[in-house]
């Protein structure tokens, strides 16, 4: 199972990613937990400078809008 | 053949760009014609008020959607080359001065959304980019953007926008430069202040033609899907008001002659949240009623510039009288630049 942290003070690219992700793994089924995280100080603990970021398993992947379609499904492939 | 279609930016971008950038530019031409054809075949006097509104929307739409939809595509491509990581690694380390106009300058070209403003500060103030240099960054961001110099051209013409451009930077360079020399930086919150230093790498990514022009379609997808709306409204304002004898009804509260309607615009822009989009129609309202220009441009960019969303989420981050000092600043340079702007038109 993959652990998916989605880095974001709430706006509504933040809830966008979160919904996509979700769809794209249902649709893969694989399986995932994705987390909200909104606390600034955690988001700057991974030295993420544009919102949404993405991390998945510790490791971040993503920063700074919307990811693609295709990129979600390459992270959850791997 | 549709297929090929769909994958021909990819594989022969340089050809792709050439062939769209002659399209655009035969398809602006015929907007003109177009729009009096349109208006010359409906059962209107061209020379009525109904015939001249028209005209004006059905020329106006097209032209400014077109002219979004180009320079949002182009900023889409550029903004691929300024990560915000990059802009910060240009930035760290630097005296204030030459810094803060570059800081401003990048601010236009670095991707930016309000949502990021915050961690994009911290992640600054934490790589060593000097206080006000950080601020020239985060005023001039939102300000001075793509969408809203493209409405003022497409609307008010391209003086208009290039003194937008111009007085815009000249706030954001000045009022950081005003900030850095405030020596505020104990009024950081403390965990922001204890937070360990970061060295500013910028990864560099090579990025092959071909997703810089997807980076181009996709902000225009973003953009362009979002804003149009509002240009439909301020278009449509527009037009009802061309159509007709303009009234004077703005002139005596916001005229030249008022001289706290600057203040007052720059008062009533704060507490508004929206962006350089949405202020458009109310902008294009009041300059057709007849209120000052340099009274206008002050409440837009107070609108944009400032606003209490925002302020509540830099709470977190900075204490309230760094908050109030970063208002104040600004405030400052948008009311002079308001009544420059009406002392000299």
């Amino acid at each position: 199972m993959k652990d998916i942290k989605v880095l974001g003070t709430g706006c509504a690219n933040c809830k966008a990613t979160i919904a996509l992700i979700e769809q794209v793994a249902k649709a893969r089924q694989v399986e995932v937990k994705v987390e909200k995280v909104e606390e600034l100080r955690e988001i700057m603990g991974y030295g993420v400078m544009s919102t949404p970021g993405v991390v998945i398993d510790g490791k971040v992947v993503h920063a700074g809008g919307i990811p693609g379609r295709d990129k979600i499904e390459q992270w959850l492939a791997a | 053949m549709n297929e090929a279609a769909l994958h021909w930016p990819q594989r022969n971008p340089r050809v792709f760009l050439l062939v769209a950038t002659v399209l655009w530019f035969g398809l602006y031409q015929t907007l003109q014609p177009a729009s009096e054809a349109l208006v010359a075949a409906m059962p209107v006097a061209r020379d009525s008020h109904l015939g001249g509104a028209l005209q004006f929307f059905l020329y106006d739409t097209p032209k400014v959607l077109m002219l979004l939809a180009g320079i949002v595509f182009v900023m889409g491509m550029v903004n691929s080359y300024f990560t915000p990581e990059r802009t910060r690694a240009l930035l760290a380390g630097r005296t204030e001065g030459v810094a803060n106009a570059m800081a401003a300058s990048l601010g236009v070209v670095t991707p930016f959304c309000s949502c990021s403003a915050v961690p994009l500060f911290i992640g600054f103030v934490q790589a060593g980019v000097p206080l006000g240099v950080t601020f020239s960054f985060l005023i001039a961001a939102p300000m001075v953007n793509e969408v809203a110099l493209t409405l003022l051209f497409g609307l008010f013409g391209w003086k208009i926008a290039l003194l937008y451009l111009g007085l815009g930077l000249s706030i954001a360079v000045v009022a950081g430069w005003v900030i850095g020399r405030l020596k505020m930086e104990a009024y950081l919150e403390d965990w922001v202040r204890d937070m360990p230093r970061v060295q500013a790498i910028a990864a560099d990514v090579r990025m092959p033609l071909s997703e810089r022009i997807g980076a181009g379609f996709a902000s225009v997808r973003d953009i362009v899907g979002r804003v149009w709306p509002y240009i439909l409204a301020g278009i449509a304002i527009g037009a009802a008001i061309h159509g007709y004898v303009p009234e004077a009804f703005m002139a005596s509260i916001m005229g030249k002659d008022a001289w706290w309607s600057v203040p007052l615009a720059v008062v009533i822009g704060i507490p508004m949240y929206t962006n350089a989009a949405g202020v458009i129609p109310i902008v294009q309202a009041l300059l057709a009623k007849g209120a000052a220009l340099g009274t206008v441009l002050a409440f837009m960019m107070s609108v944009i510039a400032l606003s209490l969303p925002e302020m509540v989420i830099l709470r977190k981050v900075l204490k309230f009288r760094l908050i109030a000092t970063f208002i104040g600043v600004v405030a400052t340079g948008i009311l002079i630049v308001g009544y420059v702007f009406n002392l000299v038109l």
